[in-house]
């Protein structure tokens, strides 16, 4: 792993996903929701959106349900959710002096193929989590600690799909 | 009645509430960043066995709120009615989630923890999220195109246990002991493929997943409570209120909501099929009493300006509706005042004379004989406005609706 020799090691994996748990936990007993983070990101996209293009909006229904009218699509608890993410992310990674502008990648790969790659899975990534009605917190964390059957299927499809493929990108990673 | 989850947007205002999440938001943030999401390269290694990080991370996550959930419903603490379960559409979070692990191999991130990769710095979580709005942008183009298919395969509501058929406890005590049973799985496979003995677990490890597994066999020894469980819990307050008669609606109060477009008024008529088919109000949904709790979960998707009113002949039956309803934590739910009865004798006064009149009647039977099922074709099944000029004492007051209706992806 390229680190400063400084930066903190990340958390024991049962520990990190303990804490996850509770924190899942206190979401759903607080606030009914789970956690989330494709739907703040439609958002924010469809706000962008809005500003550029607000004929487009009108006439696409599903871009109209969330910004039509007087619809403010920031107006949701899923975009302070996603905010709150980053910020999240950013105060960790500080105390963990992890924060580092760098790319991660196999080393048979050049800096710039990882970034089309990159580009291209969360491309992929986006399409398939509105397709699914959510990503892997929306759906597979969120929905499957409270045991949707929608979810667990879901959830074992993401791992099917990335094993499935895994053999073929072995070079980007390995 | 269970205090949890909380009526957030009650306690903090509309936007107060959103502080909440966005604390939420924090600490899914750190808790992502701290596990080692941050970093696609280590996010991948699952995929080759080499570090089966995203797999324990998630499980245990899975496993510690899924447990923490279920015990506090059972304990009477949180209202498993009001968590929001993702809706099962199958085939469309099958297809979806099959192009998402395409998109996990090749970019290495998931939507979540492409954000934490952002936060530190990760210029490849740069070009992910750009492709993940890129992506997001290009559904909403296509959307329309196969929109039967997204729409396709709608379950609802449909939770493991009830595929399974099976109690909650029992579920969630199996997955406990899978999941654990694949941790020891996943360590030893890491050690084969890298060819080095096997890491040492903290000193916590084997503590922490006895006592897991314990508090899942208190949430099954215990059992999810069952309706008449949830009524007791309520039965108190319930009960006053409607022998207060606070939530018995007139006849005319349903109309004046009926007509309102702002209202979505959904009338339950739960009489049995013969007194139903021979005369209903118009848009009444036939839900016989039996079938009421079960048709309690599809009410939970509807839109938060919904009021239900339930009606049987005279009150008796409906009355029992609305405990079974206000148990489920459904809200705005009302009785029709009088029931059918009180109905036919206001609105079909022209039509139903003396000799139509059954006489003897027993409680909740049909107070007028009907020669042909005439549904709601009757004309008093749906009269005008105008024909009211009834006083009423305005009864419904709308609640804010409770149970969240969308979730992490709305």
């Amino acid at each position: 792993m390229s680190q400063t020799s400084r930066a903190k090691p990340y958390l024991n994996p049962y520990l990190a996903g303990t804490l996850l748990g509770i924190v899942l936990f206190l979401a759903f007993f607080i606030t009914g929701s789970g956690l989330g983070a494709s739907g703040g990101l439609n958002r924010l996209l469809v706000y962008v959106q809005n500003e550029v293009n607000p004929e487009h909006i009108d006439q696409v229904a599903y871009l109209l349900k969330m910004a039509g009218g007087n619809a403010n699509p920031l107006d949701s608890w899923i975009v302070f959710l996603t905010v709150g993410t980053i910020f999240g992310g950013l105060i960790s990674g500080l105390l963990g002096r992890r924060m580092k502008f760098e790319t991660n990648k196999g080393p048979q790969i050049s800096n710039g193929s990882r970034w089309v790659l990159a580009f291209i899975g969360g491309a992929l990534m986006g399409y398939g989590a509105r397709l699914a009605r959510g990503c892997t917190s929306g759906q597979a964390l969120s929905g499957g600690a409270v045991l949707s059957v929608g979810s667990w299927a879901f959830m074992f499809a993401v791992f099917a799909g990335a094993y499935a493929l895994a053999y073929f990108f072995r070079k980007a990673w390995n | 009645m269970a205090t949890f989850p909380l009526p957030l947007a009650d306690l903090l205002g509309h936007w107060g509430s959103y502080v909440v999440y966005a604390v939420i938001g924090i600490a899914f943030g750190m808790t992502l960043e701290s596990a080692g999401f941050g970093n696609s390269k280590l996010l991948a290694a699952q995929f080759y066995f080499k570090d089966m990080r995203v797999f324990k991370v998630m499980f245990t996550a899975i496993i510690v709120a899924m447990t923490l959930v279920f015990l506090s419903s059972a304990l009477g603490l949180l209202d498993y009615n009001l968590i929001w379960v993702p809706p099962t559409y199958l085939w469309p979070g099958i297809v979806g989630g099959l192009i998402m692990g395409v998109g996990f191999i090749i970019g290495g991130f998931c939507p979540g923890t492409s954000l934490v990769g952002m936060a530190t710095g990760k210029i490849d979580a740069f070009a992910f999220v750009a492709g993940v709005l890129f992506g997001i942008y290009m559904f909403g183009e296509t959307v329309s195109s196969f929109a039967t298919f997204f729409d396709s395969s709608n379950m609802g509501r449909f939770t493991l246990p009830e595929l399974f058929n099976t109690s909650y406890g029992l579920v969630v005590v199996s997955i406990v002991v899978v999941a654990l049973m694949l941790f020891v799985v996943a360590e030893k496979v890491e050690a084969m493929i890298n060819n080095r003995p096997q890491q040492r677990l903290p000193g916590w490890s084997k503590p922490a997943a006895g006592a897991l597994v314990a508090l899942a066999g208190v949430a099954l020894i215990i059992g999810q409570p069952s309706s008449e469980d949830r009524w007791q819990r309520i039965a108190a307050e319930s009960q006053a209120r409607l022998d207060a008669r606070a939530v018995q609606i007139s006849s005319a109060e349903f109309i004046e909501y009926r007509d309102d477009s702002k209202i979505k008024i959904i009338p339950v008529d739960v009489r049995e099929e013969r007194y139903f088919n021979q005369f209903h109000v118009r848009g009444a949904v036939h839900v016989p009493l039996d079938q009421v709790q079960e048709k309690a979960r599809e009410f939970q998707f509807e839109p938060a300006n919904t009021v239900f009113v339930t009606m049987s002949n005279d009150e008796a039956a409906a009355t029992e509706a609305w405990k079974i309803l206000k148990a489920e934590s459904i809200p705005n739910i009302y009785i029709l005042e009088g029931g059918i009865n009180g109905w036919l004798k206001d609105y079909a006064g022209n039509s139903l004379g003396e000799d139509d009149r059954v006489l003897n009647r027993q409680e909740d039977q049909l107070a007028y004989k009907f020669n042909a099922a005439t549904g709601s074709r009757h004309p008093a099944a749906e009269p005008a406005p105008d024909f009211l000029n009834l006083k009423y004492e305005p009864k419904i007051i709308l609640e804010l609706k409770r149970a969240p209706t969308s979730g992490g992806c709305g």
